[in-house]
């Protein structure tokens, strides 16, 4: 070997780890560029899995086994598809969908809409504080404790933290739903037959059935995550360069939304199912039911995730709610204001909190009621706010060259009137059968 | 009379015969003319094309009804016009920018009054509500009778903007010239204030504005912007606009703008600069943001030590200096290089003859280059600092940090 071929492996290998330096230092860039828009699109999804999602979900793992896993692939493209929507109304406009709602739309409609949408998210949040109470006496903690520290913790975290920190706490919560990946491997399932099941679709129809399947599109996709996934890409000032990065979170969150929905049901389907405790109530009392079945960690981590899904929603809902009220309607709003300068911000925020954890602690509260109201309420909602965000991502006035395109359209649309239909049937069979949605806390 | 937007709209118009023509569907004020008034109205008719009444035209206004000096046929035929400033389209629910009261607020309603000049009536602008009766107006509207509605609205706090006072955000250029809108009132604010507005603004509102202020206004809202905005801004004005306002931002504000965008709009941007100030801002960008370096600002105040007080003054009233710079002051050596600080209020009390290096603030502080942040705020800390030196390696002074630098560091964090 002489001098020339050495120096010029040398200066090969050089150039060769300059090369993966260039690269690594490309992964970092795009790696910041990805951070520094990634998070309201995971947060988002996931608070879907809140307290009402969890039981609904439980209950379509104990009554129908892997029978309703198929649903959740055409659900999670109508989650994308919605909430691509409203990121890409945020990124491109820079303005929330109540603001946009109010200025083409007028004060009435979104008056009303705002009202409409204040006393759903209430019930909401009482189905929220319900289900920490129903989390913490698994734990053997009474709800006359757990509730109001519960109310505590959410109202100081909200408004002590700064945006950035509150979204790492958000963040870190949604890591915790992977308490539901544990609990479904520690239940034992057949791996093999779930798989089946979510790829084949398997339509029965019998009454039960179809009222399990739009319960199960009617908790995940929730009207008032609209605005505040709209509301908080605005918020994280995102521009339309960076719109990939938000479409991939978008995308993301909805995945590992439906994701931790299939292990819900899989954890359920092999225990409670197979079994025969098919008569399940709600998420708490699917947690105490494990316990014999898969053993105390399962029962623990499924309490748990019921925990930190109840929480998590409770601090989201009261503060996007205020949030999106004030803004619709022209008073300051955001907790970068003082209490002085956003006086009607804090008092909805405060209010929220306070009505939906005193509920819940209330002796003979009419809860199973409030409950169904969340419900019907957000099926009412759904297709007002739905058709609203469709009008407005067409207007090329607003959007320029991203209004959807006729593919996008006819997905949307598909998917809104399939979305608003069902939830329709859910309304209607929650008001006449008196055959409560599948959802109680 | 006082009479609102909302009430007027849907107003039944009758013509001098007493002639039913049409319903008041937009008000339009011509801002070339008169910025107060009320122009035009429209007035639609069902199937038929709609008829625009000319402000001369009108003989009485009242709520839910208005009256027409003129016959039917004396109406023109409605065409869109750009230059026309549409009351319920361009301003009702729109987000406006109160000078006065420096916000940016929604508009809820507007409230008119009537001007009387030989045998017509004219109504005038006087304020944009944005309080509660405004919102209430608008959402009884129709459903309550217009008296009871303004019993109930006496009742309520009122917020409103007096129509001077009201900046209009048209981010369409063509249409802002054509309305005459013009942001003169801005630049009257704070830039810190206009910065604070800026933020509550979507991006093509925002875009519009810093292209229409001038550059040193532009320049220095900029400066006080969050940086993610900055960039958005910076990267979509004209290059050569975007140069101009980059040049009258100081050279460290420059280079943090210029930082945060691609590699190739920040070199295209530069070559637009003059040489000297791009050359400093070229410089500053090869610091670390991180380290003393990436903070320090190259514009700063320096002397000979052996000068005298008086001499000093001499030369500064001379010099086309910036006052905030004009804080603390540095001391060369012969061999150019660092020597200490004299503050101007120790300046200010010395005598005339004082020699400058007799009046150096102990102990004698610098910081390098490379110096990472932590070890910048924890000297500012100690020492009680205003401001600190930057030396390079051969001890040359070459920017300084002042105070209001770390603290925007430190809220940051």
């Amino acid at each position: 070997m002489n001098w020339e071929t050495i120096t010029s492996s040398v200066e090969g290998l050089r150039t060769r780890g300059t090369d993966l330096q260039k690269r690594i230092r490309g992964l970092r860039r795009r790696l910041t560029l990805l951070l520094a828009v990634v998070g309201p699109g995971i947060i988002t999804s996931n608070v879907d899995n809140d307290a009402g999602g969890i039981s609904v979900y439980t209950q379509a793992g104990a009554q129908y086994g892997y029978a309703l896993l198929w649903s959740l692939i055409p659900m999670t493209i109508a989650l994308y598809v919605t909430e691509e929507m409203c990121a890409r109304m945020g990124v491109v406009t820079g303005k929330g969908l109540s603001d946009l709602i109010r200025e083409e739309f007028g004060f009435r409609s979104t008056f009303f809409v705002m009202v409409t949408g204040f006393f759903v998210d209430l019930a909401n949040v009482v189905a929220e504080f319900a289900g920490v109470a129903a989390a913490m006496q698994i734990f053997g903690v009474n709800k006359y404790i757990a509730v109001p520290i519960a109310a505590v913790f959410v109202w100081t975290l909200v408004l002590r933290g700064t945006n950035r920190q509150v979204e790492v706490v958000f963040l870190i919560a949604c890591l915790f739903y992977l308490a539901y990946l544990f609990s479904a491997i520690l239940a034992k399932p057949d791996w093999l037959e779930a798989a089946k099941h979510t790829v084949i679709p398997n339509l029965r129809f019998e009454s039960g059935y179809l009222v399990m399947l739009t319960g199960l599109v009617g908790t995940t996709i929730a009207p008032w995550q609209f605005f505040y996934l709209q509301a908080a890409f605005v918020e994280k000032k995102v521009n339309p360069r960076q719109y990939p990065q938000a479409r991939a979170d978008v995308l993301f969150g909805s995945v590992s939304c439906m994701v931790i929905v299939f292990f819900i049901i899989v954890c359920t389907a092999a225990t409670l199912y197979v079994s025969g405790h098919r008569e399940i109530n709600d998420a708490a009392q699917a947690a105490q039911a494990l316990i014999p079945l898969a053993g105390r960690g399962a029962g623990i981590l499924f309490a748990f995730g019921l925990l930190n899904a109840s929480l998590f929603a409770a601090s989201i809902l009261p503060l996007s709610t205020a949030h999106v009220i004030c803004e619709g309607l022209g008073f300051e709003a955001g907790i970068d204001h003082k209490f002085k300068e956003a006086p009607i911000f804090y008092w909805l925020y405060t209010a929220l909190i306070a009505v939906g954890a005193g509920i819940v602690l209330l002796p003979h509260a009419p809860l199973w009621k409030i409950l169904i109201f969340s419900q019907v309420g957000n099926g009412i909602w759904l297709p007002v706010v739905v058709i609203f965000i469709l009008l407005l991502v067409n207007r090329r006035d607003l959007m320029g060259d991203y209004v959807n395109t006729l593919t996008f359209n006819i997905i949307a649309w598909v998917t809104a009137i399939t979305m608003i239909g069902l939830t329709l049937v859910l309304t209607y069979t929650a008001i006449f059968q008196n055959a409560p949605p599948p959802v109680t806390p | 009379m006082q009479l609102y937007a909302t009430e007027l709209m849907g107003a039944e118009t009758y013509d001098s015969q007493g002639n039913f023509v049409g319903r008041i569907r937009e008000f339009f004020i011509e801002p070339a003319e008169q910025s107060n008034r009320v122009a035009y109205f429209l007035l639609s008719r069902g199937k038929f094309q709609p008829l625009v009444a000319r402000h001369d035209q009108v003989a009485s206004v009242a709520p839910g009804t208005m009256r027409l000096s003129v016959g039917e046929r004396a109406l023109a035929l409605y065409e869109p016009n750009e230059a026309w400033l549409a009351v319920q389209k361009d301003l009702l629910d729109q987000q406006i920018i109160d000078t006065s009261g420096r916000k940016v607020v929604r508009v809820n309603d507007v409230d008119l009054v009537e001007h009387r000049t030989n045998g017509t009536v004219e109504l005038r602008l006087t304020q944009v509500d944005v309080g509660l009766p405004g919102a209430v107006r608008r959402l009884l509207q129709g459903v309550v009778s217009p008296g009871v509605i303004r019993k109930l609205q006496n009742k309520l706090p009122q917020r409103a903007i007096l129509w001077e006072f009201v900046n209009l955000i048209e981010p369409d250029p063509l249409r802002r010239v054509k309305l005459r809108i013009t942001h003169e009132k801005l630049e009257d604010l704070h830039p810190a204030d206009l910065a604070e507005i800026m933020e509550d603004l979507s991006a093509a509102e925002r875009q519009g504005i810093i292209a229409s202020l001038d550059e040193e206004t532009a320049a220095a809202v900029l400066a006080e912007l969050d940086a993610r905005l900055t960039t958005q801004i910076v990267e979509k004005l004209d290059p050569e606009k975007a140069a101009d306002i980059l040049e009258e931002m100081a050279p460290d504000a420059a280079a943090d703008v210029l930082g945060g965008l691609p590699k190739e709009t920040s070199e295209e941007l530069l070559e637009e600069m003059p040489g000297q100030e791009a050359d400093e801002v070229r410089e500053l960008l090869t610091f670390d943001p991180s380290t003393a370096g990436g903070m320090m600002n190259t514009e700063f105040v320096f002397v000979g030590e052996a000068s005298t007080r008086e001499e000093v003054l001499q030369w500064m009233r001379e010099e086309d200096l910036q006052l905030e710079q004009l804080d603390t002051i540095v001391l060369l050596d012969g061999g150019a290089q660092f020597s200490g600080t004299v503050p101007v209020a120790r300046l200010l009390l010395a005598a005339p003859e004082q020699q400058m290096a007799t009046l150096k603030t102990e102990p004698l502080l610098s910081v390098a280059t490379e110096a990472d942040e932590k070890e910048t705020f924890e000297l500012f800390d100690k020492y009680n600092l205003r401001m600190l030196t930057v030396v390079d390696q051969e001890r040359h002074p070459i920017g300084t940090i002042t105070v209001d630098d770390v603290v925007s560091r430190l809220m940051k964090r």
